[in-house]
Parts: C-alpha cells; sequence; structure tokens
C-alpha cells in the first residue's frame, strides 16, 4: 500500500502495535538538556531505574547557560541545575557537553551538526522545538519530563499514531525572503492550531531548492501552528550536509545507509489527511506584531484591525495601534539567535545586510551563535568582525534570549526584532515586545532602528 | 500516580484562546529541580493584575478550570500541568489543547477534558453567573455534568484506562522488554551512537 514519509518512518519504529493500544516505538537518538531533566532522573533513582541505553542519549547545557561570563555568571538556581545535569549524566554515562567545552550548543543544533540527526530515525528531546531534526527526513518530536523518565528508562514511547498533512511550497523565493518567512507566511495563514495531531511532510520546489539550515528553519516552528512534527524527505542536500560529519556512517556503512535513505519518501499514490500550498513567489519578508507566531504581516503591510479578543488583547500588550504601518515599529533590541536561525548560514546572511554599516545608536543588539562549532566556524570567516564592527554583542552559545531563562532578557516595554520562534507575552523577558522575523530582516532593523523591509537595504 | 475517576467541584473560567505554557509557568519558574512547589507561580504575570479571575475571592477553592481553545500551546514543559495541579485544580475543559501539554497532563493525573465551543461556553457562563455552581468530571462516565446537564467527551481509550487504574507508564512498558531487545538487535547497523 503506498504510504506518506510519516507513516514509513512510524511504522519503522513500531516495537509493538495492539488493538486498543498505542503503539509503542523505539527510539534511536534522545536528547537532553538541563532544564526538563532533573525530575526526570530524580524519577528514575527513587524507582531504582537506570538509563537502558546511553550510548544512544546525548547531553547539553543550552537554556539557561549565561552565553558572556560562564557558568560563574549563572543565579544560583541555573548552576544547581547544570550542577544536577552533570551529576546525571556521570552516574548514568551519558555524554555530556557542558557550559565551556568545544561542542556545547543549542541541543537542536549540535545534534544535526555533530551528524547525530540522520534520515529515518527517531529522535525525541524535552523540548518542543525537537520537531528541527525533522528536516533530514527523521520523525521527531518534543515530549514532557515524564516522557523523558520514560524514555530514559525503555528507549521507548507509547504513541497514539498522527495522521498526515502536507504541505507543498512552490516556486523560486525572491531576493531578500528567507526559510523564516515561508514558515511565518504559513503560520499566518493557517493559524497557531491547525496542525495540531498532524505529521507535517513540507514538500515542493521551495523545500528541494532550501539549504539544511532552510529547512531547519522551517521543521522547527512545525510547533508553532501545533504540529506534532515536521519532515522533508532526504535528498542530495540532506547526504552532501550529513557526509563526513562525526558520526556520520563511512565506507560501505555510508553507501548502505544512503540507499536506504533514498527510500524514505512519500509514494506517489499515497494520500495525505490534508494538504495546503503556498506559492514561495508571492512570499514577502514577515514580521509579527502580536503575541503569537499567527499574528503576522508582509512588513510591507499595516497592523490589521483586531478580529478577536486574543487580537485586542496582544495589541494593548504590543502597544500597538491598528493601521500603524509595520516598517513604522521603532525597535530597542536585536536579537540574532535560537535553534531557528543561528546556524552558519543564519550568521552570513545577516551579516551581509550589516557588512559596513552600523547599528543605530538607539539599539542594541546581539548574535549569539547557536553552538560553539558555529561560533568558530563564524570567526574562522571573520562573521565576528563584521558584527562587532557595527556594534553587536558577540556572544558564545545557548538558547539565550529567546526564552530569557538566563541573563539575556528584555527589560520591561523593550521592543526586539529577533530572529527566535515565540512572540508569547513575556517571553523574553516580562513586559518585554518581541517581533519575529529571518535574521537578514532582523539585521537591518538593527540598522536603521526600526523593523523595515530588508530589500531597501540589498 | 493516583487513580483519578472523577473529580467534582467548582469552575475557574479562563475565557481566553491560545493561552500558552509561558504564561501558565513563565520560565524563571522553570530552575527548580523538583516537581512540586510551582502553584503560587500559576499565571504569574496575568496575576499581577487584580481582577485577573485566579484573584477573585468567589473562585477561590476551584479544582475545575475552564479554558479557552488550543490551550496549552507553546513549550513542551511539564512544569505548566504540575503548576495547574499544585494550584488546586485536577481537571481542565476546553474546546482544544495542544499535543504535548495533553500529553503532558494524562502522566500528571490531571484530566485534560475535550467539549464542543457551545459546551464549553455554557460552562463559562454557568460558573461567572453563579460561581459557587458546580460540576462533576466523569471519567469513568466520560461525561462532565452539573445541574440539568449532562456532556458526553471522548477521550483516548489507554489514556482513560491508566488514569483510572493509576498505572505505572513505565512499568507497563518495562514488561514488554523482550520486544524492545528483539527491536534493538534488528536495527540498522549504520544507526548513530554517541559514544
Amino acid at each position: 500500500m503506498p504510504s506518506t514519509l510519516g507513516q514509513k518512518l512510524w511504522d519503522s519504529h513500531v516495537v509493538r502495535t495492539s488493538p486498543g493500544e498505542p503503539d509503542l516505538l523505539y527510539v534511536d537518538l534522545h536528547l537532553v538538556h538541563e532544564v526538563t531533566s532533573p525530575q526526570a532522573f530524580e524519577g528514575l533513582r527513587l524507582a531504582g531505574r537506570h538509563v537502558r541505553r546511553p550510548d544512544l542519549t546525548l547531553a547539553t547545557m543550552d537554556h539557561n547557560v549565561p552565553t558572556r561570563g560562564g557558568a560563574r555568571a549563572a543565579d544560583e538556581l541555573s548552576r544547581k541545575q547544570m550542577d544536577v545535569l552533570a551529576d546525571n549524566c556521570r552516574r548514568e554515562g551519558i555524554p555530556l557537553h557542558q557550559i565551556g567545552s568545544r561542542r556545547q550548543g543549542i541541543v537542536h543544533v549540535i545534534g544535526p551538526e555533530l551528524g547525530l540527526t540522520q534520515p529515518g530515525m527517531l529522535i525525541v528531546c524535552g523540548d518542543s522545538h525537537t520537531s528541527t531534526h525533522g528536516a533530514f527526513g527523521a520523525l521527531a518530536f518534543g515530549i514532557g519530563t515524564s516522557e523523558v523518565e520514560l524514555v530514559l528508562a525503555t528507549q521507548c514511547l507509547p504513541q497514539t499514531r498522527a495522521s498526515d498533512l502536507a504541505v507543498t511550497v512552490e516556486g523560486d523565493l525572491p531576493l531578500g525572503v528567507t526559510a523564516k518567512d515561508v514558515v511565518l507566511g504559513l503560520i499566518g495563514r493557517t493559524g497557531i492550531s491547525f496542525g495540531q495531531g498532524h505529521l507535517v511532510e513540507y514538500r515542493g520546489s521551495t523545500m528541494r531548492g532550501l539549504s539544511m539550515e532552510g529547512r531547519m528553519t522551517v521543521c522547527n516552528m512545525s510547533i508553532e501552528w501545533g504540529a506534532k512534527a515536521g519532515m522533508v524527505s532526504p535528498d542530495d542536500t540532506t547526504f552532501a550536509y550529513l557526509e563526513r560529519r562525526p558520526h556520520a556512517p563511512r565506507g560501505a556503512a555510508w553507501d548502505a545507509a544512503v540507499d536506504h535513505w533514498r527510500s524514505l519518501v512519500t509514494d506517489p499514490d499515497a494520500d495525505f489527511d490534508h494538504e495546503i500550498h503556498l506559492d514561495a513567489t508571492r512570499l514577502e519578508p514577515h514580521v509579527t506584531w502580536g503575541t503569537n507566531p499567527g499574528q503576522v504581516a508582509p512588513v510591507t503591510g499595516r497592523i490589521p484591525e483586531p478580529l478577536t479578543d486574543t487580537d485586542m488583547r496582544a495589541l494593548r500588550y504590543m502597544d500597538l495601534r491598528p493601521g500603524t504601518a509595520l516598517a513604522d515599529i521603532a525597535i530597542d533590541r536585536v536579537f540574532i539567535g535560537s535553534c531557528t536561525n543561528a546556524r552558519l548560514e543564519d550568521l552570513r546572511a545577516a551579516s551581509k545586510v550589516i557588512a559596513g554599516k552600523h547599528v543605530h545608536p538607539k539599539v542594541r543588539a546581539m548574535v549569539v551563535p547557536g553552538s560553539a562549532t558555529v561560533k568558530r566556524a563564524a570567526e574562522e570567516e571573520g562573521l565576528d568582525a563584521i558584527f562587532k564592527a557595527a556594534g553587536f554583542e558577540w556572544r558564545n552559545a545557548g538558547c539565550s534570549m529567546c526564552l530569557g531563562m538566563n541573563p539575556d532578557i528584555l527589560a520591561p516595554g523593550e521592543r526586539c526584532a529577533s530572529t527566535s520562534n515565540r512572540n508569547f507575552e513575556g517571553r523574553q523577558g516580562a513586559g518585554g515586545r518581541t517581533h519575529l522575523m529571518s535574521p537578514p530582516m532582523a539585521a537591518a532593523a538593527a540598522v536603521t532602528g526600526h523593523l523595515v523591509d530588508v530589500r531597501e537595504l540589498l | 500516580m493516583e487513580p483519578v475517576v472523577r473529580v467534582s467541584g467548582r469552575m475557574l473560567p479562563l475565557d481566553r484562546a491560545d493561552v500558552d505554557t509561558d504564561q501558565i509557568i513563565p520560565k524563571q519558574f522553570l530552575k527548580r529541580i523538583e516537581r512540586t512547589g510551582y502553584g503560587p507561580f500559576l499565571f504569574y504575570d496575568w496575576r499581577q493584575a487584580e481582577d485577573f479571575v485566579l484573584n477573585r475571592p468567589e473562585h477561590e477553592g476551584a479544582s475545575v478550570l475552564i479554558a479557552g481553545a488550543n490551550f496549552g500551546c507553546g513549550s513542551s514543559r511539564e512544569h505548566a500541568p504540575w503548576a495547574i495541579r499544585d494550584a488546586g485544580f485536577r481537571a481542565i475543559v476546553a474546546p482544544s489543547f495542544a499535543d504535548i501539554f495533553r500529553a503532558n497532563c494524562a502522566k500528571t493525573g490531571l484530566l485534560a477534558v475535550t467539549l464542543s465551543e457551545s459546551q464549553v461556553r455554557h460552562l463559562m457562563d454557568l460558573t461567572s453567573e453563579d460561581p459557587t455552581a458546580e460540576v462533576t468530571v466523569d471519567l469513568e462516565k466520560q461525561e462532565v455534568r452539573g445541574d440539568g446537564f449532562a456532556y458526553r467527551f471522548e477521550i483516548d481509550a489507554f489514556a482513560r484506562e491508566c488514569l483510572l487504574r493509576g498505572l505505572d507508564e513505565i512499568g507497563l512498558v518495562e514488561r514488554h522488554q523482550k520486544s524492545i531487545s528483539a527491536y534493538e538487535a534488528q536495527r540498522s547497523t549504520w544507526l548513530p551512537a554517541v559514544k
């Protein structure tokens, strides 16, 4: 029977199936970080259990790490969380990339760059942006702490089968329009809950044309419209990215793997439960104006008339009025970072916009590379020099101001142009106001001091 | 986990859609390493407004949270259902829930029940007009009932069974050791190991 990519991935991980019960799925890679794991390890300990497959488990510190000053700059509770993770990993034999180490970074950045994220795998993590790894043709989704404990103990997860949703994006992206605009444009159209219960496959010529970094950006934000997972079928772009990564297969194993990976496509006659089509050629750079990622518009537009209570609340919180041109909104801060947009390609794209220019005098701007590896690579290319010369702060890797669990936060009332994934109330700091956009758009805002159409600067 | 069969009590109307987990429990309170103690920080930022529904004395002691659609969207933090439970709630009724949040509720022994928009609206109006009105969320009978109404709800049969019997899910999965080992034995050799 013809099958979708999502169902193929699902089927290949079924350990056990029984009528009236969820499928028991096997987890190929379990990523762990300091914030959602302490209670899971504690649960194991209290029950006298151990981690079944420490060799399929990787830990990093990312959510609450300071991006300058090292662990000493962290508050006491954050330091304790980091210490507890280090203790748990030592006791259970789980490899850990600590703050300050060579390969530390945001969990969804380091998995792919180490070559641990591969097509056909099932990957989970106690973090909703685990959907990022779907860019490789993997089934990847976020789980809660109790499920983290379950996976630590058994390497398995009972799951009720999800349905299939195809998002087909066709056409060449216009100049200045990025993967971020594809996904923001999509969420603007569908709203923030349309994806609930679905495995989303992103298809079409636009997706095929995106780099792995771009595909990761799109898959990363699958959760922002409620999807269970987002994925892209693997192809030569995927294989070229993976080849010779530290954990990628080598020699004959590589050839066998690629042969298998090429079968990870939706069969021509397979049916999806829903299909959405998006014309990439008509997309413009997008910015959010509200307090969820679905409250978004092309930067050439204006703040819309509120249609719902949620819209009205959002405008009040954001201190914005209907009819205001988005490009007239002045900003105080710029954040280039997060698991959505802090890979080398993102930093390159932002650096092109600011090269030879300077951050607006009223703006404080920072770049937080997604990993220590990204940071080193950027420095080898001299990107750090471009950012610093333009007046950006150049930080160490971490989640930083995406969620403000660390010293990087907005002050109340501050308005930020951000490349992250959530503009929820208080997300970047209590009272802070977030506008989501692509790295080039955030860089352009840094230079002009207000939201601006990056195409005017290209 | 303790079995959950039914919850009876007063309601708290949170008449907002798309309530995200950042609002339910802001990130500064995720730094604890325990599963308890989050109750005082539930809806921390919204609670700063005196007239926020959670601050109103007439709803004190409510055990059933009535909420808008897509409740619990955003982050996977299980701290969100922990905080709701810590604050005394045992059930949430809404037109829809975000997937991860709903799964987390099940693990926490918090009933997350879906009713239609109009049924949720009825409950919202009922408790707003009469805060002493009580409802029963009955998992066994799969209904939400009160004075003069009973609304049937659907729930995954297995999740229901686990809640009703207070089953330890890890223990359940561990019973399938043989299947797990058999699966492991046939995994592709090229699949990566972390070390």
